[in-house]
């Protein structure tokens, strides 16, 4: 690394990476898994969504994780994007509700209400 | 958007006095202007206003109406809420008794929302990846230093920053750099205190596992600034995922070349060595951190001199906490009118809050300085569980202060909270509902100090155990004659004579907590537990109950 501009190149070509890696996925899962995701048993939940993503054979989505987001009360917590879509947060996602998160949501398209978080601030 | 909280008191004697048509006239009314999008209207729980029942608090001026009618319901939303003005026949007179003043100053600035400055990226990158990383502008703040401006420009950026330790006490960070850069000597330290051993606090937590590289680069800039050339994280050995997180966001940054042997062609170089600590709490007490470092007992070093002249190896040592350390890239980056333009005028910045206890929501939020526990609690708490009272708080772990209702409502930032006999500490805020005891809370407490002093000095190693004792006794309904007043001669003796912060912190959350609740403790001296969490067994009956103390001490 030698300069600001240097720098600069990583970022934009950073940014461009995650809008070309976005171009050919349609939908983005995130898994957040920090200590207390991991205690309320994020790791299950992200096994059972690559599980269930090979068993439906969907291949178009994007499965990444993340530190946690502070909403401890609700982990784990799973975040999905369709496109450019608005981003749900979905709360005490557990192993068990991952087959019908992917079926409805991944899959099919619409988000599951009664699962996600709501914010009021 | 919505830009106002409105909070109508929802305990049942303001039921009965109709506080649910208020809601619904104020929902109506909020309609009727169009303004339902922008304002979202709750019940709160009992608040110790009962002179004003019904009443409504408007946020973020924290105005308090009451008590009110369903007819003044109109006029209230239509010059509060619709023209922004405070509706002054409607306020509820200061309560005499209190001293609490029935309309906070209003604030400037944004308060909904979180302003997220040091959790920003925790929870929406890959804390795995650099690039992540720098993409949500990593690295600028160094480099922008390093290419850009001299090493006294960046002590002076962040003395004008007016940064506070997020550690709990609060120190000028700009302050404690100075002292190091001007020690005459060849080498100096930055150490990052991630020890969190305070209970309750898990913000660092969050920033090291989400959010790792901040952290490096808070600490090559501190580096940068004083003229130190290697740090040390000392972390404490509970946190393996956080260590794991940080020695690979090393290893990607030595690998980038934004930390190691001349970064950017400046001259600069900063290395990061990882220590993990083995579960002391006193280690988090930086002279016992810098022992502990060091390789022998973790036990404190007597002051003067500071780490600041004399600190690692004897030298002079910069000891930062993780958060105030994850500030300092944004600082610099954005500069100093950005960072004052949030908080209070003495306390700049945002503070990451953890909430517990009795409150809906329990995590971390970051917010502006200056906000209040009432706002904590009700919206970004979700309010109080199952709709309880609320009894006290303790603010700033274990070592905190217990806060009663009265203080409900002052701004909490660290120069307010003096003010008001309370500390802010580290910011975790472990809320209390009615159904709480007070004394059983100030024996888990102790219990807690009794094991993690380190036993140097006898006041800390003998008065916390004493103490302990004392609270046991009066949990067990067998307290001595003399026992309360014994009890607060020791907090005071273990305060002013204790060797480092555990001793001098240990005894102020029974001290605040006989200042507010001291009618409880003399109801288990008399006998009696009011909440009946206490097991009460009595009098001491054979010689085995006499020690069964020791069996607590497991």
């Amino acid at each position: 690394m030698k300069s600001l501009e240097e720098l600069q190149k990583i970022k934009e070509r950073a940014l461009e990476r995650r809008r070309m890696s976005a171009e050919g996925v349609r939908v983005r899962v995130v898994v957040a898994m920090g200590t207390c995701g991991i205690a309320a048993g994020a790791r299950d939940t992200m096994t059972a969504i690559l599980d269930e993503l090979e068993k439906q054979k969907v291949t178009d989505v994007a499965v990444t994780q993340t530190g946690c987001i502070g909403l401890c009360e609700y982990e784990p917590i799973v975040q999905v994007q369709i496109g450019d879509g608005e981003m749900v947060t979905y709360g005490k996602l557990s192993a068990e509700r991952v087959p019908a998160l992917v079926e409805k949501h991944v899959v099919g398209g619409e988000p599951i209400a009664e699962w996600a978080i709501k914010q009021t601030a | 958007m919505i830009r106002a909280h409105v909070m109508v008191s929802g305990d049942p004697l303001s039921l009965t006095r109709g506080a649910e048509a208020i809601k619904l006239a104020l929902e109506a009314e909020l309609a009727f202007h169009g303004l339902e999008e922008e304002v979202h209207v709750s019940y709160i729980g009992q608040t110790g206003r009962r002179d004003v029942l019904p009443f409504v608090i408007i946020y973020p001026e924290g105005t308090l109406y009451g008590p009110l009618r369903v007819e003044d319901v109109p006029f209230l939303v239509e010059e509060h809420l619709y023209k922004g003005r405070v509706a002054e026949t409607l306020l509820a007179p200061p309560d005499v008794l209190s001293g609490v003043i029935a309309r906070l100053p209003r604030r400037e600035g944004i308060l909904y929302g979180q302003q997220r400055v040091v959790l920003r990226r925790a929870g929406i990158i890959d804390p795995k990846s650099i690039e992540d990383y720098i993409a949500y502008d990593g690295y600028f703040g160094l480099a922008k230093a390093l290419t850009e401006m001299t090493p006294a420009q960046v002590l002076q950026t962040v003395r004008d920053s007016g940064l506070q330790g997020r550690g709990g006490a609060g120190f000028p960070t700009g302050m404690k750099w100075q002292f190091v850069a001007n020690q005459a000597a060849d080498t100096r330290y930055i150490v990052c205190n991630a020890d969190e051993s305070e209970p309750g606090t898990f913000k660092d937590r969050l920033i090291l596992e989400g959010d790792p590289h901040a952290v490096l680069e808070g600490m090559a800039l501190a580096g940068y600034a004083v003229g130190a050339h290697e740090g040390w994280i000392y972390i404490r050995g509970e946190y393996t995922l956080a260590k794991e997180r940080l020695e690979c966001a090393i290893e990607q940054a030595q690998a980038l070349g934004m930390l190691g042997d001349n970064i950017m062609e400046s001259g600069h170089s900063f290395h990061i060595h990882v220590h993990a600590g083995a579960g002391a709490y006193v280690c988090g007490e930086e002279t016992a951190l810098l022992e502990s470092l060091e390789g022998k007992r973790g036990i404190p070093r007597i002051r003067p001199p500071y780490p600041t002249v004399s600190g690692y190896h004897g030298m002079p040592t910069v000891v930062n906490n993780v958060e105030t350390l994850a500030n300092v890239p944004a600082i610099i980056r954005e500069g100093v009118a950005w960072y004052r333009a949030m908080g209070t005028e003495k306390s700049p910045g945002t503070k990451v809050y953890t909430m517990l206890g009795d409150v809906n929501i329990t995590g971390l939020i970051e917010v502006p300085m200056g906000i209040t526990l009432r706002e904590v609690i009700e919206i970004y708490g979700g309010g109080m569980k199952d709709g309880k009272a609320f009894k006290c708080a303790q603010t700033g772990g274990a070592a905190g202060s217990i806060i009663a209702p009265v203080l409900l409502d002052t701004p909490m930032d660290y120069a307010t909270m003096h003010q008001n006999g309370a500390a802010l500490g580290s910011g975790a805020l472990l809320v209390c509902a009615a159904d709480k005891c007070v004394v059983d809370l100030a024996y888990v407490l102790m219990r807690f100090f009794v094991t993690e002093s380190c036993g140097k000095c006898v006041p800390c190693r003998l008065g916390t155990l004493r103490m302990m004792e004392c609270l046991e006794r009066l949990r067990q309904g067998r307290a001595l004659p003399g026992d309360l007043e014994d009890l607060e001669r020791m907090a005071h003796q273990v305060i002013q004579t204790s060797f480092c912060g555990l001793g001098q912190g240990a005894p102020v959350s029974i001290l605040t907590a006989l200042r507010h609740f001291r009618e409880e403790f003399e109801a288990h001296a008399a006998g009696t537990c009011p909440t009946g969490v206490c097991p009460m067994t009595g009098p001491v009956k054979t010689i085995a109950a006499q020690h069964d103390y020791i069996s607590f001490m497991r």
